[in-house]
């Protein structure tokens, strides 16, 4: 027994490591449905199996004597007493939080996790003491992780680990329950310790917990321990689930910086990096308000909001009229109190409500008369009555800055959905909405925005603000990149990722968009969760759901008790949300090939990343993106299905990243130093830097706008795809649009790594870029050095340009044709493409090593921003054939890269594919090419859809050289399997377009096949 | 709070006759004292029927206090007192305030010594606020207005060509604006466009003056719009009558534009009833 306890013990270690390792690979995973877990729970056992090799044994650092003592008493003493007794004496110590455990976590999870950690549980006793902690600070570590995915997840430590014994118990009945008991009294003597000293353990790792406050919105403060260098997410997602919230996305901490500074923490960093002093209090708030509060999908969501609101009113915030005032507080008792009650509610009932800054007798009086009003109206509808009330407020979610113009007039800026309003004192004199604003920037403590010709104007302008001093300039800037990320795109750019030094901030918004919250949420199933009102003990009742009485107050304090719900019902969090995507995408693969009414005839995922793709362009270009959304969101979520399942396997079996032009694009500069591109380095800092910047797709857009821009030209883009394997890869692209997409990641990186100049990641970066739209239309990051000045910056924009252009060129095919008709050859393409899939694999799995340090989801992100570049490629890869008026093809480039990819990691699937692309092109182009980039008047966007073809077009309207021309793209993609005609497809929609558009000419016309070849043989 | 759709309620409308003095003359011209009166008893009775309004008549003062928008800025239930640029007219200021109060309104006057504001300045398209910023209005004044309706995003509009916002625009309908064709009614209009989250559609008119007119819901739950008379402006007619299922009511006011008013400037047009 002994010995194969010790050597269980040994391989443990590894397992867990492996484990960890698990988790960080298939971040997804976590958030896998049950019986997704199942699987690879069993594959970690596998691993367990097969690895023998024994683990020295860390230990090392010296603990603190006391612990040593301590633990070992207990052990001690644990070891005569007999299993029985053990047992219940646990089971005395954790019984409250095992019950609650127990509710909220599924069986079948419960055991698989317990299976997980089993092996080095069971090893315990013979474990020195070190070594247990060490096994606890891993345990406790793989937990975390498991936790922000679990559906139930305690909300301190000592919790967790409670949980975990409960697990341990069920385990126990399977497995030699001596030991296991034993090692169970070990553990809570360790968690004792971390509750009661909150000494930080020193592991290889060397975790500290650092102790955090969140004062929540209804004035309460939630305090936990967390490890010293946990990232923000970390914490958000602990507040979130002791709030039992789900839809999330819309709130963020914040924390004071000199008491009146606010700041939001950012989730991606380590929390330590971002609040430099003790103690660590923040609080909970909206951090984007949502201007539709009715699409919100759960009750409890609104319900914070109302609180946030009541806030910003209490406070003066957010400006009301007298009358809005005692309207918003009528509702704000009706939600509190419920119907009034003239025995119960005798005239100084609201004294303790505030429901304006100034709150006169008059207007209480008021509130009261319009109380009587609501009779009948559940607490839920009337949150949502004030909500519908509260968005109209002019003020409604704007977030104000102090600042000065040119003049030195003091005025303020806020931030909102829509743009960036200008006020001086209360009027409103100035509003750049979104789509307006080209580029924002910060240097020092000078805020710009660079803003869209207007009609008849030929040139773009740069306003400039004074902000009281750096740091408030910089938090005007992120909030702003935040703010056009979240409400103006369908999935957040990535930050450029640094590997040199660059000079400059690369924040980026992370976390999801507003449409993918809300195409989270919609996927959103579980019976509406109780939460109990600030003020009121009453019957928490909500619109979807039947009443429900809470007996107990404790219960709704300990949400993740209350969660389980007396139904048991699966609770689905926002990760969650994900699962269920899984499932659904699951079930859908193995079923029928009928995915959704809407994709039923494009079965491949690929097809769908495409259009996946295709629509954040549009959107990206497209004002009217918030209108459009729920047009997108279906399809989206559809991807979602499928593509989460695809993306699973893509995990797990670790890609074949499919090289792409865009993926060479990205990694060029690292594996293949581009010579134009490192010329372009050379010449300063801000050479061209920035351009490389935009995503793919926009890039390509931009290209061709400037480059091509012809009178009356017509493009036909088809895509036509018989790739069905391909699915993983089109999978990940549709992730894109759901967790984070990363199609901007390629660009970022891109013009990071070219440009060079500098990076470090520190807060104190001086200057910070960010271009919602690249010249007309897309959103480029730019990093620029101080010293730059205004002049430099128009040198620099053309550099940038010309960068621009090449940079494309090295990248992507679509480009190429374009630009340099036919200049690339298939044969470097091919060569590129080996490259590019070696490189690709290295930094896969660097970022894997990287992010074994953070926490699951971030790594989740990254991941799939990997992922997604995979997908981008496979879009722009698309197929260019342009014609001259005439149907005369002058230019024919074949370039046939058929890819054979293989990749020797693990598990790793070999996938071929072949790409074929076919650019039929006129020969007016070149004049076009030169350069010269004529002033975007408008871009607009329309896509339409049948069964079997997405048709994406793209108008755009440019004046140069005073001749002003209509261009008009076409994107057609044609999915299906070899059933399906392309040929003829293609020829019928290039008819379509010119009987369409009969006074246009077809200038260019490109089609991308691609075909999967036989993947399922290769495995 | 104006839920959408509350524009152009009105309950009561408040006019002032013309004082019997002949040789009244305003900036445009000496007035015709007859006619004057006759086209405000044609305009009165437009607001009796079709507009269906309770009218009170003010007692008459000053030829130009007939021009009573300018006296007050009115949304919902609250009345903001304007202080009028020329200061002899703040004199008018007691009989409105009486009168709005009496019609049980939230009456606020401007404090603010610094600030002038003339209602004619002032446009609510039932969204929002718009404050021509003109020589008879100035950024206190707008401020005021701001202070006031607190629910409502106030943008400031430079106004050119020595009028005032309303004189070449106003609301046609929900979410459209009249507007007229001079350069400075241009230039207004991009302001506005800029300057709102909304879009608003427009409809241009040939003549600025016929960029004014006069909004208003029916109790049947039609609406009417009282525009400048044809005979004035023949031009500015075929645009009205695109809008659809709106009665057009044709009004003439060349005596009162004189002095420098438009349809709008006659009256104070009061909901009593906000919340219904």
């Amino acid at each position: 027994m002994t010995t194969e306890v010790g050597s269980e013990t040994e391989v443990k270690k590894d397992s867990e490591q492996a484990g960890a390792d698990k988790a960080k690979d298939k971040p997804e995973e976590a958030s896998d449905t049950p019986e997704n877990q199942k699987s690879r729970k069993a594959s970690s056992e596998e691993a367990l199996d097969s690895s023998s090799v024994p683990v020295p044994t860390s230990q090392s650092s010296p603990r603190s004597q006391k612990k040593e003592k301590d633990s070992s008493e207990s052990k001690g003493i644990s070891r005569f007493l007999p299993p029985w007794l053990k047992k219940q004496k646990s089971y005395t110590l954790s019984e409250p939080k095992d019950e609650a455990k127990k509710k909220a976590v599924g069986e079948d999870q419960a055991i698989e996790e317990s299976e997980c950690q089993l092996p080095g549980e069971v090893a315990q006793p013979k474990r020195s003491l070190e070594e247990a902690a060490t096994e606890n600070q891993h345990n406790a570590k793989a937990d975390e992780k498991e936790e922000k995915h679990s559906v139930s997840s305690a909300e301190t430590q000592p919790a967790k680990e409670d949980g975990k014994e409960m697990e341990v118990e069920k385990v126990a009945e399977e497995k030699e329950k001596q030991v296991e008991k034993e090692k169970r009294e070990t553990k809570e003597v360790q968690t004792g310790e971390i509750k009661m000293e909150n000494i930080p353990q020193k592991s290889p790792k060397k975790i500290k917990t650092v102790q955090c406050k969140v004062v929540l919105l209804d004035g309460t403060e939630y305090s936990c321990d967390i490890e010293k260098r946990a990232k923000g997410q970390l914490l958000f997602d602990r507040v979130c689930e002791h709030l039992n919230l789900l839809e999330k996305d819309y709130f963020g901490l914040l924390f004071y910086e000199n008491s009146d500074q606010k700041n939001w923490l950012d989730p991606s960093k380590e929390i330590k990096r971002q609040i430099r002093s003790l103690p660590w209090l923040f609080t909970f708030n909206v951090k984007f308000y949502p201007p539709d509060p009715s699409q919100l999908t759960e009750d409890i969501t609104r319900y914070f909001l109302c609180l946030q609101l009541r806030q910003d009113i209490a406070s003066g915030r957010l400006p009301c009229s007298f009358v809005t005032h005692a309207l918003l507080g009528s509702y704000t008792l009706q939600a509190e109190l419920g119907d009034h009650d003239p025995e119960e509610h005798c005239s100084d009932y609201i004294n303790e409500f505030q429901f304006a800054p100034n709150q006169t007798q008059e207007m209480e009086e008021k509130v009261v008369e319009l109380h009587k009003t609501h009779r009948g109206l559940t607490p839920a509808q009337a949150d949502s009555q004030f909500l519908e009330n509260a968005k109209r407020l002019s003020m409604y979610g704007v977030d104000l800055h102090h600042a000065k113009d040119s003049e030195g007039v003091d005025i303020m800026l806020g931030v909102c959905a829509n743009g960036l309003l200008i006020y001086k004192d209360r009027l409103r004199i100035n509003r750049f909405a979104w789509p307006k604003i080209l580029k924002i920037s910060y240097k020092r403590s000078n805020f710009y925005i660079k803003v869209r010709p207007a009609e008849l104007e030929q040139f773009e302008s740069t306003i400039g603000f004074k902000l009281p001093n750096h740091r408030a300039a910089k938090r005007l800037w992120k909030v702003c990149v935040e703010h056009h990320t979240f409400f103006r795109l369908i999935s957040p750019e990535q930050p450029p990722k640094a590997k040199f030094l660059t000079l400059g901030s690369k924040f980026r918004y992370s976390g999801r968009t507003q449409a993918q919250t809300q195409q989270a949420s919609n996927l959103i199933d579980r019976p509406a969760p109780y939460f109990e009102r600030t003020s009121s003990k009453r019957i928490s009742r909500s619109l979807d759901g039947a009443p429900i009485r809470i007996s107990d107050q404790s219960l709704l304090r300990d949400f993740p008790t209350a969660r389980g719900g007396p139904a048991g019902d699966k609770v689905i969090d926002i990760e969650g949300a994900g699962q269920a995507k899984l499932k659904e995408g699951s079930r859908e693969e193995n079923g029928s090939p009928v995915k959704t009414p809407q994709l039923e005839l494009i079965q491949d995922g690929k097809s769908n990343s495409l259009r996946v793709d295709g629509e954040n362009i549009y959107v990206r270009h497209s004002n009217l993106m918030l209108e459009d959304l729920d047009k997108t969101q279906d399809d989206l979520l559809k991807h979602q299905a499928s593509i989460s399942e695809l993306k699973r396997n893509f995990m797990e079996s670790t890609p074949e990243p499919r090289p792409n032009e865009w993926e060479k694009r990205r990694i060029a500069p690292l594996s293949l130093p581009a010579p134009g591109r490192h010329g372009s380095r050379k010449e300063g800092p801000c050479a061209g830097v920035s351009d490389a910047d935009k995503s793919s797709h926009e890039t390509l857009d931009i290209v061709e706008e400037k480059k091509q821009a012809e009178v009356g030209r017509e493009e036909t883009v088809v895509i036509d795809e018989t790739n069905k394997g391909k699915m993983q890869v089109a999978t990940d692209a549709g992730e894109t649009c759901k967790v984070e997409h990363l199609s901007k990641k390629d660009s970022s990186s891109l013009p990071s790594d070219s440009s060079s100049s500098s990076s470090s990641e520190s807060e104190d970066e001086e200057v910070g870029e960010y271009h919602p739209h690249h010249r007309a239309i897309e959103e480029v990051i730019r990093e620029e050095q101080e010293e730059e000045d205004d002049t430099n910056r128009k040198k620099e924009h053309e550099e940038k340009i010309m960068q621009h252009v090449e940079a494309t060129a090295e990248g992507s095919k679509l480009n190429v044709p374009a630009e340099h008709t036919a200049k690339v050859t298939a044969e470097s393409l091919v060569q590129e493409n080996a490259v590019t899939i070696a490189t690709e694999e290295k930094n896969f799995s660097e970022e894997m090593k990287q992010d074994l340090g953070e926490e699951k989801e971030e790594e989740q992100l990254r991941l799939n921003g990997d992922v997604s570049h995979v997908d981008i490629d496979v879009a722009p890869q698309i197929i260019c054939c342009s014609e001259p008026p005439v149907v005369k093809t002058e230019m024919v480039t074949i370039s046939d890269a058929a890819q054979r990819t293989e990749i020797s990691t693990k598990e790793v699937p070999i996938v071929q594919t072949e790409t074929k692309t076919i650019t039929y092109e006129s020969p007016q182009f070149d004049g076009s090419t030169s350069g010269n980039a004529g002033v975007l008047l408008s871009a607009q966007t329309i896509t339409s859809e049948s069964i079997s073809t997405t048709t994406t077009t793209h108008i755009t309207k440019m004046v140069k050289g005073g001749v002003s021309e209509t261009r008009i793209e076409k994107r057609i993609v044609i999915t299906g399997d070899a059933d399906i005609d392309h040929d003829e497809a293609l020829a019928q929609a290039i008819k379509e377009a010119k009987e369409q558009h009969p006074d246009m000419s077809v200038t260019r016309v490109v089609v991308h096949k691609e075909t999967e070849l036989a993947e399922e043989d290769e495995e | 709070m104006a839920a959408p759709g509350a524009l152009g309620r009105y309950s009561h409308a408040v006019v002032r006759a013309l004082p019997e003095v002949p040789g009244a003359a305003g900036p445009g011209g000496p007035l015709d004292l007859a006619k004057a009166q006759r086209q405000l008893g044609v305009f009165t009775g437009i607001l009796r029927q079709p507009l269906g309004l309770q009218v009170v008549a003010l007692p008459p003062a000053a030829p130009c206090a007939v021009l009573l928008e300018d006296l007050a800025v009115l949304q919902g239930d609250t009345a903001l007192l304007t202080r009028p640029w020329e200061p002899a007219r703040r004199d008018e200021l007691g009989s409105v305030r009486a009168v709005l109060e009496e019609l049980r309104l939230r009456v606020v006057a401007v404090t603010d010594e610094g600030a002038t504001l003339d209602g004619s300045d002032v446009l609510f398209t039932g969204r929002e606020f718009f404050v021509g910023i003109s020589r008879w209005t100035n950024h206190r004044g707008a401020e005021m207005v701001a202070d006031t309706f607190r629910d409502f995003a106030v943008s400031t509009v430079p106004v050119g060509g020595g009028g005032h916002l309303k004189s070449f625009c106003s609301m046609a309908a929900p979410d459209t604006i009249a507007i007229g064709s001079s350069e400075a009614a241009r230039h207004a209009m991009k302001a506005m466009e800029q300057l709102s989250d909304h879009g608003y559609g427009r409809l241009s008119v040939p003549d600025d003056p016929a960029g004014n007119c006069l909004f208003a819901r029916l109790g049947a739950g039609g609406c009417a719009l009282v525009h400048r008379s044809p005979e004035e402006f023949p031009q500015s007619l075929q645009p009205f009558q695109k809008l659809p299922g709106c009665t057009l009511v044709p009004a003439s006011c060349s005596e009162v534009a004189k002095l420098g008013g438009a349809l709008s400037s006659c009256a104070l047009l009061v909901n009593t009833r906000p919340e219904a």
